[in-house]
């Protein structure tokens, strides 16, 4: 790409007049030798799979042999198979559950670590901690807790429903999953509203406290409403990265009870084994198109505050 | 503009003007014990899975089956560790680990600051600002996506193995990274750059003993996250790497799932050895863990 590129750029560049060439230098040679690499790559492991997948959902292909293209089946089959639906509808309930709860409690926290307090820097890095601790561990870690510790805890506060393990439950597990994802993600939101209150002026509070504002007045009528872009990228982030839940729910419930916890990655994931690759494609190709959605979202959001 | 000045923005800096601000809000600084306490017992949430692994790891396997968290090791017993270096082949998957996640980290700083510099400073080229926004796409393609057909095309060029989840690792994290970079480059004065090249030096020189040296705080944040992202990751692994004996350490821990799943000590033990290097690298590196999430989010 380079190569064909930087003559052009040099002829069109000899071509100009001398005052046109010192407001539009041409780029150095060097600078596409520290470009290319990364684009060679980033073309051959992201751009062609993405090429390879979305074409071969068009296709009747099982991962290997001979295909043949059979246009829209697969999607079709998509929209009314029952196993997909239900991934669908937990993985955006999931997604939908853990990102209230992961911003509440986070804005909660940060509304804590940013008043005046003993051990501000120590607290902040225990809240903080979690973020850096492997899913797939932390998960084999609270499947433990959720299967032996938690039901002996039910059973001396004779509490029924905690009496035997929360996993094997099919219309409780999926609460696990909420748990331990929060735990994880809780950090990073978190760390986004701390950042978020720190940015508030302290002119607003000193204004508000001359005429005699609570703190509690402070927090609902300052806080909060200036907090509100931050609430919605927060939100928007949160979301995206919990429709791609897997680790967790791997280390929890493998999906199960039955499917009841099978996530979209879990579902593309059976193309690998169950025979239907290139309706998992499709599969993907869809669960793209949301994230794509959700991007294009975020990224409005962020205009205005954005460089580029 | 917001997202340069953010981006420049030190740890410190902040916390000096932080302090300034709640010396301004009320006059005295009498912290609220109040929210302290609320906030210790909050903490809580945190430490008991970390104390329950800690415990466990350290109890006989007689002791462990009892499920009972809280108690302490009676008798304390290193057995569950010596038992878990054997059944994971700790040293291998370490080794792994410690290849998988180094390639990563290189990979990402190097690929990734050379990109943002020669993007930063032709910005003015369309190649150069087509080339930005077309790695700056790949932020929207999630694994899942993307993992059918990249185990396929792997498997076929002789990459199923941690070559392979590296450079996976390194494709991953270049979006976020190259635009982190750029932001940051773009906030470094020219004027330096552009007098040591009328003494002769060039880009190359230039990069190397100017911007490089320049960029060494985003280097440490996007060389953190490269670090977390790979080390802790388990879904790639577990899908590109063909052969059970090359795995990561966190692929290894399944293990404990099926074969040996009521040794609890033994598998906590070896959860335990997979984390601790990075709850290490974290405490070591928590302002620019802290101030990374931040830059990354609000650009």
């Amino acid at each position: 790409m380079a190569t064909t590129a930087a003559p052009r750029t040099r002829s069109r560049d000899d071509a100009t007049p001398g005052p046109m060439r010192a407001s539009h230098p041409r780029a150095n040679r060097t600078f596409y030798l520290f470009l290319l690499p990364t684009l060679v790559l980033f073309t051959l492991c992201i751009t062609l799979p993405a090429i390879m997948g979305i074409t071969l959902s068009f296709t009747n292909s099982v991962g290997f042999g001979e295909w043949q293209f059979t246009g829209l089946t697969n999607y079709l089959a998509l929209f009314s198979d029952p196993a997909i639906r239900a991934s669908y509808a937990f993985t955006i309930g999931f997604a939908l559950v853990t990102v209230v709860l992961v911003n509440i409690v986070a804005l909660l926290l940060a509304v804590g670590l940013t008043a005046k307090i003993r051990a501000k820097v120590a607290l902040r890095a225990v809240f903080v901690l979690p973020m850096v601790i492997s899913g797939i561990v932390i998960a084999y870690v609270f499947n433990f807790l959720f299967s032996n510790s938690l039901p002996q805890v039910g059973q001396t506060l004779g509490i029924s429903s905690l009496e035997t393990s929360l996993l094997a439950n099919p219309n409780l597990a999926w609460v696990t999953i909420v748990i331990v994802t929060a735990w994880q993600a809780i950090p990073s939101a978190l760390l986004i509203y701390i950042a978020g209150i720190l940015s508030i002026p302290g002119e607003v509070y000193e204004a508000a406290s001359m005429d005699g504002a609570s703190s509690l007045r402070r927090l609902s009528s300052i806080t909060l409403p200036l907090l509100a872009g931050y609430v919605v990228i927060n939100m928007v982030i949160g979301f995206k990265n919990f429709l791609n839940a897997y680790d967790i729910i791997v280390g929890l419930t493998n999906g199960g009870p039955g499917t009841s916890t099978r996530s979209v990655a879990m579902t593309i994931f059976t193309g690998f084994t169950g025979g239907d690759y290139a309706y998992q494609m499709a599969n993907a190709t869809i669960f793209f198109l949301i994230a794509l959605v959700l991007a294009v979202i975020q990224l409005r959001l962020n205009r205005g505050r954005s460089a580029f | 503009m917001t997202a340069q000045t953010l981006v420049t923005t030190t740890p410190a800096q902040v916390a000096v003007r932080r302090r300034r601000r709640f010396l301004g809000r009320s006059g005295g600084d009498r912290p609220t014990w109040g929210v302290t306490v609320v906030l210790v017992l909050c903490t809580l949430a945190v430490f008991v899975p970390l104390y329950a692994t800690l415990s466990m790891a350290f109890k006989t396997t007689a002791q462990s089956v009892d499920g009972k968290i809280f108690s302490l090791p009676a008798p304390f017993s290193i057995d569950g560790f010596v038992q878990a270096w054997k059944l994971t082949n700790f040293p291998r998957g370490f080794a792994i680990s410690v290849f998988v996640t180094a390639v990563t980290v290189v990979g990402t700083v190097v690929l990734a600051s050379f990109a943002a510099y020669a993007i930063a400073r032709n910005w003015d080229h369309r190649f150069f600002r087509w080339s930005f926004f077309y790695l700056l796409a790949a932020m929207f393609l999630p694994f899942p996506v993307l993992a059918l057909s990249q185990v396929k095309l792997t498997g076929m060029v002789g990459l199923a193995n941690p070559v392979g989840v590296a450079l996976l690792h390194v494709m991953f994290g270049l979006s976020f990274s190259v635009l982190l970079f750029t932001a940051f480059i773009r906030g470094l004065p020219e004027e330096l750059e552009e007098s040591a090249r009328l003494d002769g030096a060039t880009t190359w020189m230039v990069y190397r003993h100017i911007v490089f040296p320049m960029m060494a705080p985003m280097s440490a944040t996007v060389a953190i996250f490269a670090f977390l992202a790979s080390w802790n990751d388990f879904m790639m692994p577990s899908l590109i790497t063909a052969d059970s004996t090359l795995q990561t350490l966190p692929v290894l821990q399944n293990i404990f799932q099926t074969q040996f799943s009521s040794n609890y000590n033994v598998a906590f033990a070896s959860y335990l050895m997979a984390m601790t290097p990075a709850i290490v690298v974290y405490l070591f590196t928590q302002r620019w863990v802290m101030a990374g999430v931040t830059q990354g989010a609000i650009k």
